[in-house]
């Protein structure tokens, strides 16, 4: 069979709720994932072993290294999830400015490593363009979406406190996580020092408190991203492909690079899609009145640009001249951190796979900065474990015993700031270069600029300000710099708009020049607010994909 | 593992970077060295012998088991091999050397292995000396100390170890909740993961 009544391209996060959505409502779906099947629980080879059982105790080889040359610039390089990234070697990208791409090519993508951090966006988000006059306004505002939070909060599982913030509005809640006495202090200090204007809440994460049916509440072990046994939190394995599964009209395929989209100048739709088998490079091609796009936000706009070029040579969705450009993403790898002193006599339980978060306070309600947007931090406080130096221990049995008690609490945090669209943030294809099969690579060319440099002085010393306004005491401070793409909040590279000539998406998510195409991704993306994008992406998608059942069924598409 | 910790916890040792970890905490684009496993790290069972020994005098057995129980020898040898640098693996490699060199001169000709353990603990203790001094005042690019290296390696390889996690430290698998602020008290130990 090679006719569905609708195919998504992906199976990360949104590719995940695009499928279950479209299943759910009775369409029958093809889910094309370009690289190898990842079973649930089955395939999460590493969960549960202990830390002995790493022949490498955490720390990748120089061979992994040599294969993974991106991903071994980052945090993610470890023992344990190494074979989850993409084999760099496989897919180089050009670099024109440095940039850190995070892949995952196999069933499930980046939702099996996710940070797992749920925030909903506020019309501070949604008008933010609008009223600082930058780029182009967002075509929906925040009642357009509320109740595909609703709905995507209440299927994931999301824990969290409500707190009543304009600017992080409440949802769908299972009990939120605790926070640590430390912590507890810290967040009760920095209300009263700055009167209730400034935040800390416990984090808000797609970590089950509470089980919901089909899934056991999150077990704190805090080792997610190895894939969870327990279903203890939000991926398409555990969440949104067992339900599309069970309507019985979803057909996954892995190994399946889609190359284009196949378009029909005439009725101005996809007909379907051009998939190249990983495994046996033969190309097949498959139909369908719908296409769900949701590769991830790059290789999303990679298919876009490769697709009806015999129309457009910049491909479908460039006749506005956005296609690819606009990349956005969460500059961060900066913030402060500290000695709490006192509560010696305290210790915790368990492996919180979440911490604390502080809520955007700059440019709003009356406070104004040197900068557009703002930024919030995440963190947490911890006692310090047997990788601290004891200065006034040598070798010996004092070293042995001293470390092998826990040591003075610690607290740091992290700063997430906004990165404005630019026009000349772009992704463009190179044609020089080819993949592993022989397809063109795309090449990379954006970095922070004026606006981003300005706010993270600030958050460097915002952040260090809260901390001793905390007592925290011995606060340093670190900026080591962001190359586009290490937030791995990659967005905006088909962004949504109300004007055809200035955006590749209306308000539908619809590719303007393709009315049957979605792209929900973190493409789709207007504006990059300081929030973890992925929930976003999942009401997006919902909404997007309920609109698209009605349209069809009335024929307009 | 996640973000938040990333930072402050991963490859962060002795209030230092892991050896050999400088490009995955700056974000450098230095791509990685060509060869791998270099000459010299394919450790003979004396040289695991030595690495035990010094493992030993690091984190002796206790009430708890000590380094040598763990096994630390062997993960150090696994480690130089597998995961450091090519430079890196020429320090630690010369390190052994120096470090039977150093302990001739204040042994009257004795070699570590023929040392008594308050001669070894004596030894290291001046090595470790040596190394602060030394990581104080090395700029960013000056390779690490081989004590230091050594020194890492057994922290990390101990308490990472079946006996150092459990007994020296506390571990429990599969916790089932979190608890944010419990009692402690002097001597209670450590969790072995976070």
């Amino acid at each position: 069979m090679n006719t569905y009544d609708a195919i998504v391209i992906g199976s990360g996060i949104s590719g995940g709720w695009a499928a279950k959505e479209l299943t759910e409502k009775g369409l029958t779906t093809l889910m094309l994932e370009r690289g190898p099947y990842y079973e649930h629980i089955k395939d999460y080879k590493t969960a549960n072993l202990d830390p002995w059982d790493f022949v490498h105790r955490g720390k990748v080889t120089q061979q992994e290294k040599k294969d993974r040359p991106y991903i071994a610039r980052t945090w993610g390089a470890t023992e344990a999830v190494i074979d989850s990234w993409t084999k760099d070697v496989d897919c180089p990208y050009t670099e024109v400015k440095p940039f850190n791409w995070w892949r995952s090519y196999r069933l499930g993508g980046r939702s099996i490593l996710w940070g797992r951090q749920s925030y909903r966006w506020s019309d501070h988000d949604f008008e933010a363009n609008a009223k600082d006059g930058w780029a182009i306004d967002w075509p929906i505002r925040y009642k357009d979406i509320e109740p595909w939070y609703d709905h995507v909060e209440r299927f994931a599982g999301v824990c969290g406190s409500k707190e009543g913030l304009a600017q992080l509005p409440d949802g769908q809640f299972l009990p939120p996580m605790e926070m640590n006495c430390v912590e507890k202090d810290v967040a009760a200090r920095i209300k009263e020092h700055y009167k209730g204007r400034r935040n800390m809440i416990i984090g808000r994460c797609a970590n089950l408190t509470a089980p919901i049916p089909g899934r056991t509440q999150c077990q704190f072990r805090n080792r997610c991203w190895e894939g969870c046994p327990f279903g203890g939190y939000f991926s398409t394995q555990s969440s949104t492909l067992p339900a599309a599964l069970a309507t019985g009209k979803l057909t996954v395929r892995p190994y399946s690079i889609v190359m284009r989209l196949l378009y029909d100048k005439d009725k101005k739709r996809a007909t379907g899609v051009e998939v190249l088998d990983a495994e046996t490079n033969k190309t097949y091609t498959f139909y369908s009145k719908i296409v769900f796009v949701n590769a991830s936000a790059l290789n999303s706009a990679w298919i876009l640009m490769n697709s009806a070029t015999d129309v457009w040579p910049g491909g479908l969705g460039s006749s506005s001249g956005e296609l690819g450009h606009n990349i956005m993403d969460h500059h961060y790898n900066l913030g402060a951190a500290g000695v709490m002193e006192g509560y010696e006599d305290k210790y915790v339980y368990g492996r919180r796979a979440n911490g604390i978060y502080i809520v955007r306070f700059a440019n709003l309600f009356g406070d104004k900065r040197d900068y557009l947007r703002g930024f919030g931090y995440q963190g947490s406080a911890s006692r310090e474990g047997w990788q601290r130096d004891v200065a006034e221990m040598s070798v010996g049995v004092g070293l042995k015993e001293s470390l092998s008690e826990p040591g003075q609490w610690t607290m740091g945090i992290t700063g997430f700031g906004e990165l404005l669209p630019y026009h000349d943030n772009k992704i463009t294809l190179d044609k020089e270069k080819k993949d592993k099969w022989g397809l063109p690579v795309l090449s990379m060319d954006a970095e922070i600029k004026n606006n981003e440099k300005k706010m993270r002085k600030d958050m460097v010393a915002e952040g260090v300000a809260m901390l001793e306004a905390a007592g925290i005491k011995k606060v340093h401070s670190w900026d080591n710099g962001h190359p586009v793409g290490d937030g791995i909040h990659e967005m905006g590279s088909a962004r949504m708009g109300r004007d055809p000539k200035t955006s590749v998406l209306n308000k539908h998510n619809q590719v303007w020049d393709a009315l049957n195409v979605f792209v929900t991704d973190g493409a789709c993306m207007t504006s990059a607010a300081c929030q973890n994008p992925s929930l976003t992406y999942m009401a997006l998608t919902a909404r997007a994909a309920d609109f698209a059942v009605t349209e069809l069924k009335k024929g307009n598409i | 593992m996640n973000r938040r910790d990333a930072l402050a916890r991963v490859g962060l040792l002795l209030g230092g970077t892991i050896i050999g970890a400088e490009a995955f905490l700056s974000g450098c684009t230095n791509a990685p060295e060509k060869k791998i496993g270099g000459a010299g790290t394919n450790f003979s069972t004396d040289d695991i012998a030595f690495f035990d020994e010094v493992a030993e005098t690091i984190l002796p057995a206790t009430d708890t088991p000590g380094a040598k129980d763990a096994k630390v020898g062997q993960f150090m040898a696994i480690i130089v091999k597998d995961c450091y640098t090519e430079a890196d693996q020429k320090v630690f490699i010369a390190g052994i050397q120096k470090l039977n060199d150093a302990c001739k001169q204040k042994n009257n000709g004795k070699s570590f292995m023929d040392c008594t353990p308050e001669e070894r603990t004596k030894l290291l203790i001046d090595l470790d000396k040596e190394q602060k001094d030394y990581t104080a005042k090395k700029k960013k690019d000056d390779p690490a100390h081989y004590f230091r290296m050594m020194k890492e390696l057994t922290l990390w390889g101990y308490f990472t170890s079946e006996p150092g996690a459990t007994k020296a430290l506390r571990y429990v698998a599969v916790p089932g909740k979190y608890e944010g602020c419990i009692d402690y008290k002097k001597g209670d130990k450590a969790w072995a993961t976070s």
